[in-house]
Formats: C-alpha cells, structure tokens, sequence
C-alpha cells in the first residue's frame, strides 16, 4: 500500500456550514483510523466573508499543514479565486459548474490587493479573469476537474425523495460536496455516514435527511466521474485516539486538575475554551459529590483578572482565558497578584497584534509582553505549550507552578493551536498530579502571618473563610501581615522574597518541563510554542534528504533556563530562531540570558501557521548556505 | 449577647485627616459586625485606593485592599467562590463612579449577595482634592484651579437603574443610622449598595459637615439651622418592593429615582428602594449548579494524594473516534 498525505480544502462564505463539511471530512476519515490534521481560518466577520478549512490526512503522524492543496473543494466563486493557484498540478478541483462565468469584479468580498495579484497572475498565463479563466489554466497544469451541479444534485434528489423541501436547502451543499469528495477518494461511504451522523447527533431528522444526501452524492460520485488519482482506505485503528480541537485541551486540563473558578470577556479565539468550561459545568468526582467550574463571563478583562484573584484568596483554583488585546488590560491586577503572592492562571491565547490586529489570525508575538506585563518588578511564570497534547498536560503543570510558588502564571498558548483539528492520544488524567504547595487547610493557633519569612521565600497560605488564618492583601508593599509598610528595609526583605521564588522555581521543575530536547545537532532549531509542529514535521523531511538538524524547544520562557538552554546549545554551531512573530522575540531572550546571538531567523508574520514546506525549504537553505541571515514566510491565503 | 466591637479593630495606626468623615464609617462597620456576631474569619472587607482604601487595614477582618476602581471585580469574586462569607466592598466616588464605573454597572446586573458602600465626598482626596464624579457641576473647591466643568454623576439613581436591589444612603456623621443601614444591608439578599455623604474636612469646604447640617441656612423664627440630612423613614416612604408585579416595581423605582435627586436644601437618607424578589446570582447558579451553595468552588475537593479526582471519561468518550 502506498503512503496516504493529502490536503483536503473546503472553502465558502462565513456562516456557510463550511465547519460542518470539515468536521465530517475529518470524522469520516479518522474513524478509518487516518491521522487528521485540520485547521480553520476565517476572517473577522460573522457572515459572508471567505473562510476555510484545510485537513491534511495520512497514515502516519502528522503535526502540521503543508503548502499546497491536493483536493479543493468549492461551491462559490471565491473560494476558486482564492485557492485554485495553491492547488498542486497532480491535485483536483471539485467546483460547482454553474460558476464558471463568474468575473472577479462580480466577487464583493475579493479585496483589491489580492485581485490585483490574482489578475497579474492570470493575465501572466494570458488568461481571462474569470472563473473560466482561472479553471483552463488549472486545467493546463494537470488538475483533474470535477464539475459538479450541486443544484441538480438537490433537484433529482428532491424528485427521488420525494421531499420538495430538498430543492431549495443549499445549506446540504456542504454534505454533498464532502460526500462527492470522499467518493472520488474511495472512502467506504459507511464511515461517511456515520460521521454524518454523529455530526447532527442532536437533530434527529436533518441527520437523516443529510445521511440520504450524503448516500445520494456519494454515489453519485462513484458513478459518475472516474476516480482520482489518490485514494484514501481504511487502516488500523490506534486505540483511544480523540478528535480534539486545540481549545478544548486547556479546556480538560482546568477541569481535570481542579480548576474551579474561570472569567473571561468574549475575543477571538480564547472565549471558545471557556464556553467548552461551561457547557461541561458539572462533572464526576470520584467517591464524592458532583464537582463543578463556575464561569462567570464578565465586563470586561479586568473584572475577569480581578474575580479570579478574589476566587483565588478563597483557596479556589482560578483561571482566565483571554487574548492579546484582553491581556493588556489584565496588566495591571497581574501585578497585584504578584505583589500578593495569589496563584492564578491566565491562558493566553495569542493572536496576531498589534492592537486588535489580525483578531483572528495566529501569532505568537506576545511572548515579550508575558513576561513584562504590568509594572513594576514582580515574578511570574510563563509556560508555552506546543500543541494539543501539551496544551492538556501543562494546564496542569502551570496550576501546580502556581500553587507552589504562590505566583502569577502565564499559559502561552495561540491561535494556531486552538483552531487545529487533530487526532491525538486519548488525554490520560492519572499522568497528572496535583500539587497545592503551602495551602494551609487548618490554623491551629492565633499568630498566623501571610508573609511569614522562609527559607525558600514561600509563605505557608491561608484562604478567606479560615479560622486563625486572617490576613490583609494590600497593592501597596506590605508587611509581613500584609499591612501597608514604607519601612525601607522591610521593602528589600519583600522584594527580595518575591524574587526568590523564582530561582526556587528554577531549581526545583524538572529540566525535561523546562524544555524539550527533540536532538541536538550542529545546526539547532531554537524555538517556542506551536511552531513545534512544523518544525518536527520538517526535520522528518530534511532527515529523508540527509539533514541532520537539532531541536530545543523551550517551555519554560520565565524565569528562563539558563543553564539547561546553555548546557544544550554547548556543542551547537548554528542556532536557527524559528517564531511567528517580526522581531524574533526568543532570540532576543536568548542573547539576554546567553548572551548568544541567534545566528539565523526564520520567522512568520503573515497571521497564518507556518507550514512544514516553509520550515523545510528555510532550514534547508540555511544548511546549504543560500540564506538570508533572516528568512520571512508568507504561504497561506 | 453582641460581640465586642473592640474585636473588629486593628492597631494598625489610622493616618485619615482629624475630623474626616472616614472615622465614622470604619466604625459603623465595626459595631455592624460586632451586632451581628459574624465570626472575624467569615467576614472579608475589601477596599479599592484612595483614602477609604485604608479600611480594610483598619478592621480585624480578612482584609483585601485591591485596585484603584477594582474593589468589586475582586469582591465578587470572592464571594461567588465561597458563598458562605460576608463580603462588604468599600471605595470612594472616584474609585467606584469614576474609573470604575464600569464595575458597578455590571455588578448590578449579577446581584451578587453582598454588599459595596462608597465613602462619598465629591473630592479625589488622596492626589490633593481633584474633583471627582459627584461633584457639582460648578463647584470650586478649595484646591480646584476652576470650578468643575462636568455635571455629577448621582449614585442612588445609577444604582436603580443598573439593578442594585437595595439601595440606600447614610451619612458619616450619623453613625447609628449608618450602622443600621450597613446592617440591613448585609442582610439584604442581593446586591446592596449604601451611597455614605462622608464630607472631606481636607479638600471639600463646600459640601462640610456645617453645610449638611444647615449652618449657612439659619431659620429666622427659631434662630436654629435647618438640617439640610432628613431620614426618609420619617416621612412615611416605604422603599420596598411588596410583590411580584411590573406596576409595584415601577412605582417603588420611580420614587426613589425622584429621591435621588433631592439635593441642596433638602437630602434624604436612609433607604430608597429594597427588592428581595429578584433572585440573587448564586440562586441563579444554583438554577444550572444544583449543589453550588453546599458545594462551591472553594470546598471542593479536587485530588487525593496528589491524583485528581475529577472523572473526566465521559468527555473524553464524546471525543473518541
């Protein structure tokens, strides 16, 4: 059996269902125990602008997107004129025939900078700027075509069934543009069906009105048009693999390891974590009552930091999920908590800034701001999560830092993570630990001091409600009963206990949480986050043509591991700052605490996730000594 | 049996202004606690900055002194975490109307059980007497280069109209009444919000402790001042919310809407409205969390020697493939 790697893009107007067809796309072929990874973008808009979904498939473990697409799907002019020049030449186009008069001028929502690149394009292949047009040059490159009448589709369907209201439900355009598509990939249609199935689990009657179109365009399909070159089949499944959404996974973390109290405002892309928190409020505890996270969706981002700090002097553990825009405005109270010395934990789900940015495009260029937000010099942690997986096991890990060294902690995740679709491992709650530090849960005795001096600067903690364990929290700097105190001595003995925590911190997580060797080579890739997936995936592809390339992908960003970083990088020549972000934000990291310069940049600020294909064509140039001392990618509609 | 209000003070040294009206309130604090014989542990006292941030220092209660304008995102969340204390927010005009604004609207909305109190005084006292959001359109203080250009917010009428369902006004002078209103109000069912006439001996020398009391007005019969403060209870107005009707609810908020903008020659105090038929945030809570009150946040277990607890399979199956 031939290797199974292919790209499969849906596109369509916001609102369209175009997240409906993804899902059964990948639920259909997960379920034939296919790796999945998918990944949505869409445009700051509720309906009508252009929005997609790609999901790349494989037999083998994926962890990223590639550049180019081998099945596009598209039901309306601009997901053509958006995607047919990404589409590879052995690649196919499944399109709605009536399009194909369609004019670029007669496409609203095609903004006049990319127009004006499409035209060049076409009138480069001497084209006209049509639909037409843009499909002959497809044609000419080797695409296979599909025309398909969805429209038709939905007549005769509506004639055979019987059903007049069929003829007029173009929302099942996208059932039926998944179902022709996993014809023409040779997927049993039964795997097709039950992913419909499970998709309208809720609505019993459109899921049986959507598994007879399903079955009709299937058919229709196979039939119909000959099959494509590449095909999908069904291979052994792994046991206990999930289709999870990145978001969901910080999600599990916070309500598997005790997380109890969550706030958040409503922004782009965090708020879906906290209305999964909601939607699964109440849950099982072993040999006990019911458990169950309190959400509270409040004003603003500042009341959210402020509740969870409140929540947190309870003994509750405590958690926002919010973006760049939201965690500007928590800048202040961070501090607070610092000062204070109140475990919280803030999910960051960064997107592309400045200000509101690209709202719903990924970027990782809040890694600086984590680690400097608010004023004044206080400890907190920041911890960055890679991918799904990790985003599950470090939400707890972060709550333990938290709890342990009575700290602010930063939980650096992104856009690019929460929008991924992907089959991962089951998430396995015994691999977690809970570890709540100094929390007292009794006070025998009068005489308790929140501030208590000790040895590793860790106070022993009580909580609001109590007996013998009443202390006062103040912003200003305090005394060791947390009364306001100028007294300059007493600020030193403060600020220098604060501090302490963090090489406390240092010493005692692991090295293997600090960050992750993946091999070290003369040529290293130095990097954070959710660039860990195209990284590793291009490493694969540059070992087949003899390169050998290192990776460390640093976890803990604050307080920086010195010297674990330092011990990695001893033997590495060429250290390569792969980031999504303009200014190489680690690396400047890195030559702080190093003092060593990064000696190549490949770095992303378009809003959309690299690619494994940019990351193996960049390093590769690097390795061959063609590069650029900085290397700036730009795949991706 | 009351408890003895000496228990309820700190020895934290108090640095307030001689004569400011802040001394009074504390104190009603004190002796409200103290009547009501709510141990020290299961009160907390939050305060926001600025002089009445001190408070909480001031009272041997937990004692959180938050933000400037935050008081009530970190009370709430207190209180919604572990129900079962006695939460009281305190803060100035500017702290809660000013740059908090936005707090106390939305606090409305949820009704949380607790209460906030706003040491009012018409002056930003800490920075040297700016004018703050109750000021008078027009006023000059003492340390103002000009008179106020911005007309004054009113707390009673912004309360009412942002859901607050007992809302009421003390003054720092009359501490009896003070005390009985921050009593009613902690035991009011919901959200209560006790606006306190607290004049600053310091930078307000319009609206001073003479002026409340009708110095500058003398009653030419008598000889003696007309007090400018009158309690409503003694007119016969009936603040509360009987029964579950829209036309019971409208006249109670529109007459104390027409209270609130009593002013200059005539202040009422006491309170203006009282609605205990509007459920409360954690009887909405427990509406989707049936055993939020006897299980929430803050008691609930979440691991055993070091392994969580949480059973998260069933979540985890509807994701299987």
């Amino acid at each position: 059996m031939s290797s199974i790697d292919l790209t499969w893009v849906i596109g369509g107007p916001q609102g369209g269902g175009v997240e409906t067809a993804a899902n059964i796309f990948a639920g259909a072929c997960a379920g034939c125990g296919l790796k999945i990874f998918g990944k949505r973008e869409y445009y700051s808009n509720i309906k009508g602008e252009h929005s997609y979904f790609g999901v790349r498939v494989s037999d083998k473990t994926i962890r990223s997107n590639v550049s180019g697409i081998t099945m596009l799907v598209g039901f309306d002019a601009e997901t053509l004129f958006r995607h047919v020049a990404d589409v590879f030449d052995d690649g196919a186009i499944v399109y709605e025939s009536d399009l194909a008069a369609m004019k670029m001028d007669e496409v609203p929502t095609l903004d006049a900078q990319f127009k004006e690149r499409l035209k060049k394009y076409l009138a480069s292949k001497n084209k006209p700027f049509t639909i037409q047009g843009l499909l002959d040059e497809a044609k000419e490159r080797g695409i296979t075509m599909y025309p398909v009448s969805f429209r038709e589709i939905l007549a005769n369907l509506s004639d055979e069934t019987k059903n007049p209201k069929i003829r007029g439900m173009f929302r099942m355009q996208n059932v039926l543009a998944v179902s022709v598509s996993l014809g023409l990939l040779g997927l049993p249609p039964d795997t097709l069906l039950k992913s419909v199935g499970s998709i309208f689990s809720r609505k019993a009657e459109i899921a049986e009105m959507n598994k007879v179109a399903a079955n009709y365009a299937y058919n229709l399909a196979t039939v119909k048009y000959s099959k494509f070159k590449y095909q999908l089949s069904q291979i052994p499944k792994e046991e206990h693999t999930m289709l999870v959404q990145g978001f969901q996974s910080t999600g599990l973390g916070k309500i598997a390891c005790g997380c109890r109290f969550q706030s958040y405002y409503p922004i782009t892309p965090a708020s879906d974590e906290s209305v999964f928190l909601e939607s699964n409020e109440i849950f099982e505890v072993e040999n006990n009552r019911p458990g169950s996270t309190l959400v509270v969706q409040t004003e603003d981002e500042i009341s959210a930091i402020g509740m969870i700090i409140g929540a947190s002097l309870t003994g509750t553990r405590s958690a926002t999920s919010t973006s760049g825009p939201g965690f500007s405005l928590m800048a202040e109270a961070l501090g607070w908590a610092g000062i204070n010395e109140v475990p919280i934990v803030v999910t960051l789900y960064q997107r592309s800034g400045p200000s509101t940015g690209l709202p719903t495009r990924h970027g990782q260029d809040d890694l600086q701001f984590a680690i400097h937000a608010g004023h004044g010099d206080f400890p907190r942690i920041v911890y960055a999560s890679g991918d799904t997986e990790e985003g599950f096991y470090d939400t707890a890990k972060c709550f333990n830092f938290a709890d342990v060294y009575q700290i602010p902690v930063i939980h650096m995740m992104d856009k690019f993570i929460a929008s991924t679709v992907s089959t991962v491992k089951r998430f396995d709650s015994t691999k977690i630990t809970i570890e709540r530090g100094k929390l007292l849960e009794k006070i025998e005795e009068a005489g308790y001091q929140r501030f208590t001096p000790s040895p590793d600067g860790i106070s022993p903690r009580s909580r609001l409600g109590l007996e013998n364990g009443i202390f006062w929290n103040t912003g200003d700097e305090s005394d060791q009963a947390g009364h306001i105190s100028e007294d300059p001595e007493n600020r030193v003995h403060m600020m220098d206990k604060r501090a302490h925590k963090l090489e406390v911190a240092l010493e005692k997580i692991p090295k293997e949480d600090q960050a992750t060797n993946h091999g070290i080579s003369d040529f290293c890739i130095l990097s954070w986050g959710s660039t860990k997936g195209p990284i590793l995936d291009a490493i694969d592809m540059l070992k087949k043509e003899g390169y050998k390339v290192g990776f460390i992908q640093i976890k803990l960003l604050h307080p920086f591991p010195t010297q674990y970083v330092q011990s990695l990088l001893s033997g590495v020549k060429t250290i390569i700052d792969i980031e999504a972000n303009q200014s190489g934000q680690m690396g400047s990291l890195l030559n702080e605490h190093l003092d060593r310069k990064v000696d190549y940049y490949i770095l992303k600020y378009t809003g959309r996730p690299m690619t494994c294909n940019e990351v193996f064509d960049s390093v590769k140039k690097i390795i061959d000594n063609k590069a650029e001392k900085k290397q700036v990618l730009t795949y991706g509609v | 049996m009351v408890s003895n209000v000496a228990d309820y003070k700190t020895e934290v040294h108090n640095d307030w202004c001689p004569g400011c009206g802040d001394f009074g309130i504390v104190s009603a604090i004190q002796m409200a606690l103290a009547e009501m014989e709510i141990p020290r542990h299961k009160a907390a006292i939050f305060s926001g900055v600025g002089c009445s941030g001190k408070t909480s220092h001031y009272i041997n209660t937990y004692g959180v002194h938050t933000l400037h304008g935050r008081v009530l995102t970190f009370s709430q969340g207190a209180k919604l975490a572990n129900p079962e204390m006695t939460v009281v927010a305190v803060g100035g005009d500017g702290d809660g109307l000013g740059i908090g604004a936005g707090h106390f609207v939305a606090a409305g909305r949820r009704n949380v059980d607790m209460t906030y109190i706003i040491f009012n005084n018409g002056v930003y006292g800490l920075t040297k007497g700016q004018a703050s959001p109750t000021l008078k359109l027009g006023l000059k203080t003492k340390s103002l280069p000009e008179p106020n250009v911005n007309q004054s917010v009113n707390p009673i009428a912004l309360a009412i109209a942002s859901g607050y369902t007992f809302v009421a006004r003390g003054y720092a002078y009359d501490v009896r009444q003070l005390k009985d209103l921050i009593i009613a109000a902690v035991k009011h069912r919901g959200l209560s919000f006790l606006d306190v006439l607290q004049p600053c001996p310091t930078y307000n020398d319009i609206n001073t402790r003479d002026w409340f009391s009708g110095m500058d007005n003398i009653d030419e019969m008598t000889n003696k001042p007309r007090p400018r403060i009158y309690k409503l209870e003694d007119t016969g107005y009936d603040a509360f919310v009987h029964i579950d009707s829209p036309d019971e609810e409208n006249e109670k908020l529109t007459q104390a809407l027409i209270k609130s903008n009593e002013w200059d020659s005539k202040i009422p105090t006491g309170i203006f409205y009282k609605n205990e038929i509007i459920a409360p945030y954690d009887e909405r809570m427990s509406e989707r969390i049936p055993n939020y009150l006897e299980n929430p946040p803050a008691y609930q277990e979440i691991s055993s020697a070091g392994k969580p607890i949480t059973n998260i399979s069933k979540m985890l199956d509807a994701l299987e493939i």
